[in-house]
């Protein structure tokens, strides 16, 4: 899926992937896409949630060998 | 209309500094308003240094410990600081922000700091010991807000 940043969250624990994606988004365009990279297992909801909440678009969610993979659409 | 939460905060210790600071810095990256109310021990967590605020397994039975230890052992001298040091490597390891770097997320995302008057005085804390980004009021000040808002928490 092509994207215009990315995020590395690995290693990162509640609240920071959702707090970084929050501040990655801030100067994002409308319709621009950011990849988060997380190991966190936590993140998978809380990014669905983050989503819900604020009115991005969380695109897709997966699992690659013990990291999560997002694609957060910028509201 | 943009939600709201608040919080009150009035615990001082390691382990009972990180919800107010976690919930807070989250709610605020979902496009909350929130306001911390610090109230007795809670305090401590405005102080520009952050090296007091410990964890003791003394009176904490819940605290999971690598190896049992009969409180008898856990009342000895430097057990506080073994317990403290030992928490923050945990934490470290799996990846949670420190303190000084949630409260340093709260700031940056706006979310206000209340100090309560009433025991700032009651137990002479010297304000030049807070960080700068702190208002001082009271409870009527606290509920003028807490009144509107869509969450209210008492840590």
């Amino acid at each position: 899926m092509n994207f215009d940043k990315e995020l590395n969250a690995r290693g990162l624990s509640c609240p920071l992937p959702i707090v970084k994606t929050k501040k990655s988004l801030a100067d994002m365009t409308t319709g621009q896409v950011l990849k988060v990279i997380a190991t966190d297992c936590g993140a998978v909801k809380d990014m669905q949630a983050f989503a819900d909440q604020t009115g991005n678009t969380l695109m897709s969610t997966a699992e690659e060998s013990g990291e999560y993979i997002f694609f957060m659409k910028k509201k | 209309m943009t939600k709201k939460m608040a919080i009150i905060a009035t615990k001082g210790t390691l382990d009972m500094a990180y919800p107010p600071f976690i919930l807070a810095s989250t709610a605020a990256a979902l496009g909350y308003d929130v306001q911390i109310f610090f109230t007795f021990y809670g305090l401590q967590l405005l102080r520009k240094d952050l090296s007091d605020v410990k964890i003791s397994p003394l009176a904490n039975p819940a605290m999971p410990m690598p190896v049992p230890m009969p409180v008898m052992v856990q009342m000895l001298p430097g057990m506080e600081s073994m317990a403290t040091m030992m928490m923050k490597q945990k934490l470290k390891k799996h990846g949670v922000a420190t303190l000084e770097e949630l409260r340093e997320i709260c700031l940056e995302a706006d979310v206000k700091f209340i100090a309560c008057q009433m025991t700032v005085d009651l137990f002479e804390f010297d304000k030049s010991e807070f960080i700068d980004n702190v208002e001082y009021g009271g409870a009527a000040m606290f509920f003028g807000f807490a009144g509107e808002t869509d969450i209210c928490l008492f840590v």
